[in-house]
């Protein structure tokens, strides 16, 4: 039983969940827009992305690193060799193949330190693009906070990876807070290691597209991930966030919580919620779930959850999903206490965020969170009334 | 001085096959210092009656008035928004009080305080009279750090209304089935709340009820049956004694 329990299952397993992952840019047809993994994304506001131009443009980088951690830069094949997720997508394949090399960050075994490892990448102008490749590798036994703040402008396209080793605890929190007129393709892929555990939070609030993937699958049994995002659409922006877990060990957990609000005219949202339970992952325990609120007309939230099992021995695996406009009864409640709509409106989407924000595990961001909801809410909800 | 009036008040809801009238003409005046009972069969449009005071969106109004006098003059209820209703010292606990996932019932509590008295309470007072409210209505504190409403048992949400009522201290006070699931104790607890409320003497109540056992703590000067959206008939206490010992039948039947 033990060597059964010790398996990693890593065949490929066909499925549309889990497309074959490739370095060779051939394997991936250039996108029509009518692909499965493409459908919800406009293309023609990548503004020329996927063309895959040369370009050794960068992003300022900014960084508070505890001591004890060090940055260095590597070679794409290095970072191959360190293990990263192979790129199963257009936009990260090229990512690697054109950063021209990976900065690696290294935390070290047993590393401990209440100071979060800060990086703050900002762009110039949309005019830049901005190919990214970054490595994380945190040792055994580190308890880590890593905070990647994106803002300015840019056409920014990057593959980011965390190998987490065994039995350390990560909190990672990535934030989109780009101008209106930036580009995001990301994807974060993260190895959980045996009994490590997890927890990556992707925010976005700014951009004019973001296309974010979070990857995550086990190096052991044991390992646990949640995956929590929060997101705010404004009139005309398109926010995408696309999950992946991928139970390959037995014992693994994942926890995918996803909320979102929008408002204003062609204010989109997109949800990919995929799970994938190989069949050696027995005993896993999975739940994924997407909470959209739309706070006025002429949005759209577009929210799939896909579970994919191929054993039959789970400790429990589950979805939900659900996308609601506000919520009369509540705020006649809270209005019928002499609290004015507009204030009511504040406290109910306060109020749906609030769990999440806590759950971040970062104090240092929290109130920043709340501050930047508050202030997102203000550019059209509070002008109304 | 506080007077509430209801006159001739119409009201329908939208349904699937078109309007349906409601209240059918209720006539009704709440002066200062005055509790008046409700009492009538499932059905009847009490909590119409109740909501469409408060100004739910889900009723229209479409006869009648109901106008508020206080201190500040008469104000025509009909007239204001939800918020402002509360703001002019009308106040509804409810049958069936809202869930508000994320919002704590202290930051509800200080920023309803808030919008009511046009300021933010003094921090140090704030705290000692929701403490004390907590404890008079015999509340946890650990509830001033849950969602409102949430996980609430059915009488813990209808102290949290009380509780709510000695906090805003409105004007006039509306009560549905604030009664209804509560046993003998949280019943006591309850009433003494509504009591102490009364007690600062200008101050109006509509307390809507299906049963005598709460007018036992809490003395109506005037009882009323409702039956089919309007008033059938009042009287004082005695009536809620009638009714208790013989229903509702003879007024079900002389309204048909
Ligand atoms: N949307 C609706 N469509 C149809 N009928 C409705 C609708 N909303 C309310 N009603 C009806 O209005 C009537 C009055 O309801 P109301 O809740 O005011 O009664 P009530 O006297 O408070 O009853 P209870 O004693 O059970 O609390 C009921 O017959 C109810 O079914
Ligand atoms: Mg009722």
């Amino acid at each position: 039983m033990t060597a059964v329990a010790d398996a990693v299952e890593t065949t490929q397993v066909v499925s549309h969940l889990n497309p074959p992952p490739s370095y060779d840019l051939a394997d991936y047809p250039v996108p029509t827009g009518r692909e499965e993994v493409w459908r919800f994304t406009p293309l023609k506001r990548l503004r020329g992305i996927l063309d895959g131009e040369a370009s050794d443009a960068t992003l300022g980088w900014d960084t508070s690193v505890p001591e004890g951690v060090s940055l260095s830069t590597i070679t794409a094949d290095e970072a191959r060799g360190l293990g990263e997720l192979p790129p199963n997508e257009l936009p990260a394949a090229l990512a690697v193949s054109r950063a021209g090399g990976a900065t690696l960050v290294d935390v070290p075994d047993d590393f401990d330190s209440e100071q979060p490892l800060a990086i703050r990448l900002t762009g110039a102008s949309v005019d830049d693009l901005v190919w990214g490749h970054l490595v994380f590798r945190v040792g055994r036994h580190a308890n880590v906070t890593i905070v990647l703040t994106h803002t300015g402008s840019a056409r920014y396209c990057a593959s980011t990876s965390f190998l987490v080793g065994d039995g350390a605890q990560v909190r990672i929190l990535s934030l989109q807070d780009w101008y209106d007129d930036a580009v995001h393709l990301g994807r974060d892929s993260i190895r959980v290691g045996r009994d490590a555990s997890v927890r990556h939070t992707s925010i976005s609030f700014g951009g004019d597209l973001v296309r974010m993937h979070a990857n995550v699958e086990y190096d052991g049994p044991g390992g646990e991930a949640e995956l929590l995002g929060l997101y705010f659409a404004d009139a005309g922006q398109h926010l995408e966030h696309r999950l992946f877990a991928d139970h390959n060990a037995p014992r693994t957990k994942s926890k995918v919580t996803y909320k979102g609000a929008l408002q204003g005219q062609g204010a989109h949202t997109v949800w990919i919620g995929n799970v994938l339970i190989r069949k050696v992952a027995e005993g896993i325990e999975t739940y994924e779930e997407n909470r959209n609120l739309v706070l006025t007309d002429g949005c759209q939230a577009d929210s799939v959850p896909n579970l994919e099992i191929e054993t039959g021995e789970i400790e429990g695996a589950g979805h939900a999903s659900a996308t609601a406009r506000f919520d009369d009864e509540q705020l006649f409640y809270l209005r019928s206490r002499g609290i004015s709509e507009a204030e009511a409106q504040r406290l109910v989407v306060h109020g749906f965020f609030n769990d999440l924000i806590r759950r971040v595990g970062i104090p240092s961001v929290e109130e920043q969170l709340l501050t930047t909801v508050e202030a997102e809410l203000a550019r059209n909800l509070l002008k109304e009334t | 001085m506080a007077t509430l009036d209801i006159k001739d008040l119409h009201v329908s809801v939208t349904t699937e096959d078109g309007d349906k009238e409601i209240l059918k003409g209720v006539d009704l005046t709440i002066r200062e210092g005055e509790t008046h009972a409700i009492m009538g069969p499932n059905g009847s449009g009490k909590s119409t009656l109740a909501y469409s005071i408060a100004g739910h969106p889900k009723y229209t109004v479409t006869g009648g008035s109901v106008t508020l006098d206080g201190p500040d003059g008469r104000a025509d209820v009909l007239a204001m928004s939800v918020d402002e209703r509360a703001r002019a010292g009308l106040f509804l606990a409810m049958q069936y009080p809202v869930e508000v996932p994320g919002v704590s019932v202290a930051n509800f509590l200080r920023t309803a305080k808030t919008a009511i008295d046009g300021e933010a309470p003094k921090l140090r007072t704030w705290v000692k009279d929701v403490n004390s409210a907590m404890e008079q209505l015999k509340m946890d504190p650990a509830f001033s750090q849950r969602s409102v409403n949430e996980g609430f048992s059915g009488g813990e949400k209808k102290r949290h209304e009380i509780m709510q009522l000695e906090l805003l201290d409105p004007l006039v006070a509306i009560l549905d089935e604030t009664d209804s699931g509560l046993d003998i104790d949280a019943l006591k607890i309850v009433s003494e709340g509504v009591n102490r409320f009364k007690a600062e003497g200008d101050k109006g109540v509509l307390l809507i009820t299906h049963y005598t056992r709460i007018l036992r703590y809490i003395t109506p000067d005037f009882v009323h049956v409702f039956v089919d959206g309007k008033v059938a008939e009042q009287g004082g206490p005695e009536l809620a004694e009638e009714l208790e010992a013989s229903g509702y039948d003879r007024f079900v039947k002389a309204s048909a």
